[in-house]
């Protein structure tokens, strides 16, 4: 599959470099594992230290061996390739952890383990939101903004080695978190839990990638930069301002692994929360947007809809969604005339996030009755529709009197779910779908039945979530808040946990459902990959060109 | 018309966009977040709040370790079920020496913010090693080894300064004296408790907190921690309408 075409015997740039780099690191964790007194601390100088003698191993043996060589005339496909595995290693990771558990809180007494403290569900809350949002996800958002830039700037990825720094320092990033969630190691602000020198290593990787992206911008062949590159580009910037900003903090020694943030209280929670509600909207949201762009007109072979549309309601939306953090803290210490802001700023979100979802939506035109015939277009139409779904549902309950309600309830759960494994989830599920093919360069996925069978198994589970938790939220919403004719209140606190039980229940099942779906998806990727190619396609850079040539530049607008 | 044009040169220069991303975004934070450090009415200033004991922070530090901000908030909100089911609402004040917050987001367990006080720390003990023997409907994990493992408090004084560095107004005279008031703390006994309450306010009590006279465990400090959550502030003489709380 890999046609030696015009092939530079020279290594990548910045192989040695990196080389280097991988020995320093490895050196200095080896140190610093060995200089502290706090058993956490060095548990995680050691797996540092071990990822840098891997690095350093592979990297050594490569360009001793001469198998690491630059192909400047053609696209940089292989670490795609091996962000597509990533991404569903750690879809079926993160799910695993989500269904546990959901099992954990409907049956305590069976997945609780009263030896093994780390398995306790405020440890692996962090790691299955971690592993899904950020493993899942981030990896997802990387493959293919690297497929994405790529194809719409007509260019190699820029930088040398750095693409494959990006992807294995992200890995690294993930399992250090995962693994010191499970020991302890937590700045206990949600989705911003990993601890200060991961915060420092993600930090970097994040500058590398925003460099790789820009500089194959730079290089394009084409005058106008694709719409999707403006989401990627805005996900990949806002990101790393929040991300700065939210984890500002004092460690407690530098062979230590706590640290404290710099601010407190208000400050540090409308801080929190200004993050948190731009994860959503720039990680979760605009980066997936970026992905509907490319992958939607791509499949359905038609051009995006507006151009127009997509200049408005991109500005607005990354405008308009950093306002939005406040209100996940009405009724609370915050000062109101912010709480007050943030419930208009999120109401008004409403309009470019449908602005989205319209111009999705409707790129279809002309193309519907591939929705019948095309599972894969079937995934990711539902995806844009639950994406609209969740997207009205948030500004309902970002208004302070539905949120007396819903604050502090499985409600918020079910929306977040909505979004997560409705939008995300099937956006990116899709995606992998069109990209296995093209990459590892098969006429189409090893089975469509499979992915029919993925599409509805997941789709039940996710209406099964949703509505279970609809249910259990505005259930506990209202009886925390009844009152019996007397004037008592109605409900101590523990019947209101009794009566989830059910609801409980279905969502484990819903989860459940959607992990297999994953699974099975993980079979037919396999399968795919396994199976013979065609023929091996001429596949250096002008041919590449001429196959790709159905997705002009900006929105294909002329 | 021409602005569609002018959207052209975003769209062929990358720097452009880049920094026009940059502005459109910073605006939202920079109007709602920076005004919350210089706005005198933000965090009003409330008597008896003061930092924690050296075992009150460690066990917090604990509570964070374990993620129980994700079950449980510590934020009362001014609604009437909730001033009725878990006290006085939240103040600014009560949280502001909190690093992090820990107001949480969800109460698949019930609000911790006025927890101190509500039960016996033979309660808690009980509850957290096993929370279904005293709560048979509860969801909670169970916590039996925070009772076994002795608390590690070498980095005790390293934490109080960088807690300090971040804004904490601990005296010099409180992180010198930080392991000898959190062991006096922990025992009912101690001579030292007479220093621990100069610097730290008469309410705060010394006692065995798990029971264990042998050693200091986990569950002394987060028991510590929590029975003393909610308690600074005495909401007898406490009045939201007096003019020092009209800012």
């Amino acid at each position: 599959m890999s046609a030696p075409s015009k092939v530079n015997a020279s290594p990548p740039a910045g192989s040695s470099v990196l080389l280097i780099i991988s020995v320093l690191g490895a050196f200095l964790a080896i140190l610093g594992a060995g200089l502290t007194h706090d058993p956490i601390f060095r548990l995680q100088a050691e797996t540092i230290s071990l990822a840098g003698v891997l690095a350093a191993f592979a990297l050594a043996s490569g360009l001793s061996g001469g198998k690491l060589r630059d192909q400047p005339d053609r696209y940089s496909d292989n670490v795609i390739k091996a962000g597509v595995i990533a991404t569903m290693f750690w879809a079926a990771a993160g799910l695993l952890v989500g269904v546990v558990i959901a099992a954990q809180l409907s049956w305590p007494r069976i997945f609780y383990f009263p030896e093994a403290g780390w398995l306790n569900f405020g440890r692996l809350r962090p790691l299955h939101t971690s592993a899904v949002i950020f493993a899942f996800g981030g990896n997802a958002l990387i493959a293919t903004s690297f497929w994405v830039v790529q194809r719409t700037c007509k260019a190699r990825l820029a930088g040398g080695i750095t693409p494959w720094f990006v992807f294995w320092g992200y890995q690294l990033f993930i399992v250090l978190a995962a693994t010191g969630y499970l020991m302890g190691a937590t700045q206990g602000k949600e989705y911003a839990e990993p601890e200060w020198y991961t915060d420092l290593w993600l930090t970097i990787v994040w500058v590398a990638y925003l460099l790789v992206f820009l500089g194959t911008i730079w290089k394009r062949k084409e005058p106008h930069i694709y719409v999707a590159n403006w989401f990627y580009l805005a996900f990949i910037v806002t990101i790393a301002v929040l991300h700065l900003v939210n984890n500002a903090a004092v460690p407690v020694g530098l062979l230590n692994h706590k640290s404290y943030g710099v601010m407190s209280g208000v400050q540090d929670a409308l801080t929190q929360w200004w993050y948190g509600h731009n994860a959503v909207g720039f990680f979760l949201t605009a980066g997936f947007l970026a992905m509907m762009y490319y992958f939607v007109p791509k499949r359905a072979e038609r051009p995006v809809y507006s151009y127009r549309l997509s200049i408005v309601h991109f500005w607005a939306l990354i405008f308009i969604y950093i306002w939005a953090g406040p209100h996940h803290l009405h009724y609370t210490a915050l000062p109101q005339w912010a709480q007050t802001l943030g419930m208009t700023f999120s109401i008004m979100l409403w309009m470019p996030s449908w602005g989205g979802m319209i111009n999705g939506l409707m790129t279809l035109s002309g193309a519907w009755d591939k929705l019948r015939t095309d599972p894969v277009i079937r995934m990711m139409v539902v995806s844009i529709a639950f994406y609209g779904m969740s997207t009205f549902e948030g500004p309902v309950m970002s208004i302070r009197a539905v949120n007396a309600l819903s604050h502090y309830t499985d409600w918020t759960i079910g929306h977040v779910h909505s979004g997560a494994l409705g939008w995300v989830g099937f956006i990116s599920f899709g995606a992998v779908y069109c990209l296995v093919p093209w990459l590892w360069k098969k006429k189409a996925m090893y089975s469509t039945k499979m992915i029919e069978w993925h599409f509805w198994i997941a789709t039940t589970g996710i209406l099964l979530y949703i509505a279970a938790m609809w249910v259990s939220g505005i259930m506990e919403g209202l009886m925390w808040r009844e009152y019996t004719p007397q004037g008592f209140l109605a409900y101590s606190f523990i019947e209101t946990v009794s009566a989830k039980h059910i609801e409980n229940v279905i969502r484990t099942v819903g989860g459940l459902m959607y992990l297999t779906g994953a699974l099975i998806m993980i079979v037919n990727v396999w399968k795919t990959i396994a199976t013979p190619s065609p023929e091996a396609s001429g596949a250096d850079l002008a041919a590449e060109l001429a196959d790709d040539a159905s997705t002009a530049p900006a929105t294909a607008i002329a | 018309m021409s602005l569609w044009k002018q959207h052209a040169k975003l769209e062929r220069h990358s720097l452009l966009l880049l920094v026009g991303i940059l502005l459109v975004v910073s605006i939202g934070g920079l109007v709602e977040i920076a005004p919350l450090f210089w706005l005198q009415g933000t965090i009003e200033k409330v008597e008896g709040v003061r930092p924690y004991t050296p075992l009150e922070q460690a066990g917090r530090d604990i509570y964070v370790r374990e993620g129980c901000y994700l079950c449980h908030s510590q934020m009362i909100r001014p609604l009437r079920d909730e001033v009725e089911r878990y006290g006085h609402y939240s103040l600014a004040a009560e949280s502001m020496y909190d690093h992090p917050f820990q107001w949480g987001s969800k109460r698949t367990g019930p609000d911790l913010a006025r927890v101190g006080g509500k039960y016996s720390d033979s309660w808690h003990r009980d509850h957290l090693t096993d929370p279904r023997s005293v709560v048979p409907e509860s969801v909670m994990p169970p916590y039996k080894f925070l009772a076994e493992k002795e608390l590690d408090y070498s980095d005790i004084v390293d934490r109080m300064k960088a807690l300090h560095t971040v804004g904490v107004p601990y005296t010099a005279d409180m992180i010198a004296n930080a392991k000898k008031d959190l062991e006096a703390q922990a025992d009912p006994f101690s001579t030292d408790a007479v220093g621990l309450r100069a610097r730290y306010g008469a309410k705060v009590v010394n006692r065995d907190f798990d029971g264990n006279p042998d050693k200091i465990t986990e569950m002394d400090a987060l028991i510590a921690y929590l029975q003393m959550l909610g308690t600074m502030v005495d909401f007898k003489s406490y009045k939201a309408q007096a003019p020092e709380n009209q800012r």
